[in-house]
């Protein structure tokens, strides 16, 4: 039945631990890609699919269509009602997850063994012949703008949402793929097919499968769960240019703590510097207690619980983010002090010993996060979406290594770029305002 | 509560480990060690648990334990304020802790064979702490941000505060584990130093080590490290205040302008999982299920979301994994246009005719189902299993217990559930509380 079984067994290597993953390829007799390991040892099996285009591909005027149409997989297919497909469900003590974003729409499901058919027939019928009832609509409808409220009142939430219309305006990365109470409002069952028939189609799948299967199975396996989907959808999103300059936002909302979402411009995944870019923003800011900006906001001053940096290369543009969260009185010093981290690193980049010290923690914690069916399940599916190979997991830790100080220093300053920063602030900061 | 934004589930899921996987020894300074083995990758957890939670601090220093678990990432006298951590990452680790009611636990999770290096800097922390009253103001204001971040920027934090306080009338359940914050204030360094002398002992702890390891060389190095520190002989019995019997209902109405969709909850006492007595505790795992699981399938999800369009979120939960009271809650969230008062009653309709009425023998054989297949799921993630015995054992229960619980769940009749149901649910020991953004909603 197999047109293909690529078998690798890799070892991912770390000063500190080596993991052995045994990755197989396998095409099915339709075509479709997946990566499979097989780990016997437990009775259940972790399936990962991935649609790539997800939310962004809204019609116009119907932005939140594919976050309700994805929210309905669940509540009706086939013959049967939201409360007979979860009955089901249940009986078979399996569990199906469907979420939408703007990058993709992920499925994650796992099930017994000892009822793997009839898990993957409730799967398959979820995905290819969901029934969008009117009830239902109205129902998870009125849940979705339940939603939609709570994040209008959630600093967090402010922030980011403030943040993301500045930077991207009309392209799908400006709004919340949840829509908005009036979008959501006149969303009809069409809508969901056409959404439907958009964003699940089958030359954007990926899929990985961890667990007590057999790779010879999985081709068949996947024909029948996913063969009659459309075979392609309307073209993807267009790249953006993050259009947000320096500066700073103050949005006015009575709570004791500010909260503080920055960033600027990043850097593209595959760029040949991202190792260097990964580099930096651990040193910054994403290397938990021992970061530069935990050191001096947190531990030093006081200023937070906790502030992070992430390095956020999407699809369609690129960002190198921040979040911290200081009371009121305090965040204009929490921001200068970002600021000036900022600064630094552009101006002299890490030093020989923070370097050894960045490669040391990533190679190490590397071979770590293959502990689990769930989880190894989840990074094989991610890294099919970025184009990566199998062979990944063994030259990672060398791309780590790879990176020399001159790297990451030319790297700091072109990233890094304090004048470009903006900061949106929800809250009533004291000693700060809008600039513009 | 943890030092870090660590996502940790407080309230374990109700299954246990297979039980030959799990190895258990007691050193000689009455220090337990639990080794749970797991061969599939080269990671290990280790973790340190004490028998001392939020719920046994001294009257006027809410918040210490919690403030203390943040203090013993500072000096010792071997390793520099913020070594513990540099190290954990130089080789490849990472490393947190979090306090609960009736526990606070670190733990690092490395590579398999740098195991003996934690244990050697977890116990040495276990005694020879160096805080400065410099580390205790840095630190305050650390805790009093993440109080404000968890609780004071958000209402529903607040609101819950708010009723809890007012359910436990004497047990030391209704001060949140972070403290109130005017307590927090004025924490001081002497606060932090008599709670750490007095609680952190090998015979106030337990070590669960869990991962790619053998349990007999866990146990050497248990004995070398741990077992080289004498025990507390002064560590008092942990006692704690009991609730007096509780004679009438609460009603909290919490406003809050920043509250977007008001709401009802009502939480009961309700018994927990007691050493070799966890069958009502079991009982109630179902009654939630039954009651308010899944929306889909749960009587008040099908009544309030489904026959009627009362509401647009319905939900009851129990957890037992306490060392005293455990609570029995439920959460309605309103569809527009109808109001608290009606919710609350289509909740209370709901409740009553679940006590008049047949279980249907077909949930409870899914929900048997389920409660199985959960085991299995459980053994993909070790750490969750070694949580799974560290809390139990700080919450009074043993090893056996642990493994006894996926049978009792199995033993659970319907007689059992209506029995418990109508013993936990009488509004003299509950509190009913509306959430609402202002006063025109509270009705």
């Amino acid at each position: 039945m197999l047109r293909l079984i690529v078998a690798l067994c890799l070892t991912v290597i770390a000063t500190t631990a080596r993991a052995e993953i045994d990755i197989k390829q396998v095409t099915s007799p339709g075509g479709i890609n997946a990566w499979v390991v097989e780990e016997p040892s437990i009775p259940f099996v972790a399936l990962e699919l991935r649609f790539r285009g997800g939310a962004s591909l809204d019609l116009p005027g119907k932005r939140g269509a594919t976050n309700l149409m994805t929210a309905l997989l669940e509540e009706g297919s086939g013959d049967m009602s939201a409360q007979e497909f979860q009955s089901k469900l249940e009986d078979l003590a399996a569990s199906f997850s469907f979420r939408a974003s703007d990058e993709m729409i992920s499925v994650s499901a796992r099930f017994l063994t000892e009822n793997k058919e009839e898990a993957i027939a409730l799967l398959r019928q979820a995905l290819v012949a969901p029934s969008f009832e009117q009830d239902a609509l109205d129902r998870v409808r009125a849940q979705v703008i339940s939603g939609i409220a709570s994040d209008e009142k959630r600093p967090n939430t402010i922030a980011s949402t403030t943040f993301y219309a500045a930077a991207f305006g009309d392209h799908p990365y400006g709004s919340s793929n949840d829509g908005t109470a009036e979008t959501v409002a006149t969303l009809t069952q069409q809508d969901m097919i056409d959404a439907h028939s958009n964003a699940l189609v089958r030359d954007r799948i990926y899929v990985s499968v961890v667990g007590d299967t057999t790779a010879e199975t999985v081709g068949a396996l996947l024909d029948d769960l996913l063969g009659e989907l459309p075979a392609d959808g309307p073209p993807l999103a267009q790249d953006v240019a993050f259009g947000l300059g320096g500066g700073v936002t103050v949005v006015d909302f009575d709570t004791p703590q500010s909260v503080a979402f920055f960033g600027h411009q990043g850097m593209k995944r595959d760029d040949e510097d991202f190792f260097a870019a990964f580099i930096i923003n651990h040193v910054l800011g994403a290397g938990g207690f021992q970061s530069r900006l935990m050191t001096e906001v947190r531990e030093k001053r006081g200023l937070t619980y906790g502030i992070n940096t992430f390095l956020v290369p999407r699809f369609h543009a690129e960002m190198m983010l921040g979040t911290v969260a200081s009371s009121n009185e305090t965040i204009a010093e929490a921001i200068a002090v970002t600021r000036n981290e900022w600064a630094r690193m552009a101006n002299e980049g890490l030093t020989a010993e923070e370097l050894a010290v960045a490669k040391t923690y990533l190679t190490g914690e590397y071979p770590l996060r293959f502990d689990g069916n769930a989880e190894i399940a989840k990074i094989m599916v991610g890294m099919q979406m970025i184009g990566l190979t199998p062979d990944y997991v063994v030259d990672r830790n060398d791309f780590i290594e790879a990176v020399t100080l001159e790297d990451v220093n030319r790297v700091a300053a072109e990233l890094m770029q304090p004048d470009a920063l903006h900061f949106v602030v929800v809250g009533k900061p004291e000693g700060l305002e809008s600039t513009q | 509560m943890t030092r870090l934004f660590a996502v940790l589930a407080v309230m374990l899921s109700a299954v246990s480990a297979k039980a030959e996987n799990v190895t258990t020894y007691m050193l000689d300074n009455g220090m337990e060690v639990v080794v749970i083995e797991d061969n599939r990758a080269p990671v290990v957890v280790h973790m340190l648990w004490y028998k001392v939670g939020s719920a046994d601090e001294p009257v006027g220093a809410s918040g210490v334990a919690h403030f203390l678990e943040h203090l013993l990432f500072k000096a010792t006298d071997v390793l520099e304020s913020g070594e513990f951590s540099e190290v954990v990452a130089a080789n490849g680790g990472s490393d947190n802790a979090f306090t609960s009611y009736d526990y606070t636990a670190y733990f690092q999770r490395i590579a398999a064979d740098r195991l003996e290096l934690m244990m050697q800097m977890e116990s040495n922390r276990m005694n020879n702490l160096r805080i400065t009253a410099e580390d205790v103001e840095t630190e305050r204001q650390v805790v009093l941000e993440e109080r404000n971040q968890r609780t004071e920027n958000n209402p529903n934090a607040l609101a819950r505060e708010q009723f809890r306080a007012a359910l436990f009338q004497n047990h030391r359940y209704g001060v949140p584990i972070i403290g109130w914050k005017h307590e927090m204030e004025q924490l001081d360094l002497q606060d932090a130093l008599d709670f750490y002398d007095l609680y952190y002992s090998p015979n106030n702890a337990i070590l669960v080590v869990a991962g790619d390891v053998k349990p007999d060389e866990v146990l050497a190095l248990a004995e070398t490290y741990y077992g080289a520190i004498p025990a507390e002989t002064q560590l008092p019995v942990r006692e704690r205040p009991e609730e007096p019997p509780q004679r009438a209902e609460r009603r909290i109405t919490y406003v809050d302008a920043r509250v977007s969709q008001p709401y009802v909850v009502r939480s009961y006492l309700a018994p927990e999982r007691d050493s070799g007595a966890q069958f009502e505790a079991a009982a109630l795992v179902y009654l939630a299920e039954l009651l308010g699981g899944s929306p889909f399938t749960s009587a008040l999800g099908q009544a309030l979301q489904f026959d009627a369009q009362t509401a647009i979120y319905t939900n009851a939960s129990y957890s037992g994994s306490w060392l005293d009271d455990a609570t029995f809650s439920f959460s309605i969230v309103p569809s527009e246009g109808v109001t608290l008062s009606e919710a609350e009653a289509a909740m209370d309709e709901v409740i009553s005719a679940f006590m008049e009425g047949e279980i249907d023998p077909a949930r409870m054989e899914s929900i048997r189902t389920q409660l199985r297949a959960s085991e299995v799921y459980a053994l993909d993630n070790v750490q969750g299993l070694a949580q799974r015995y560290g809390a139990a054992l700080t919450q009074s229960l043993t090893v056996e217990d642990v493994q006894a619980w996926p049978d009792v769940l199995q033993s659970v009749t319907e007689d059992d559930i209506k029995a418990v149901a109508a013993k936990v649910f009488n509004r003299d020991q509950a509190v009913t509380g509306w959430v609402v953004s202002n006063q025109e909603e509270a009705r």
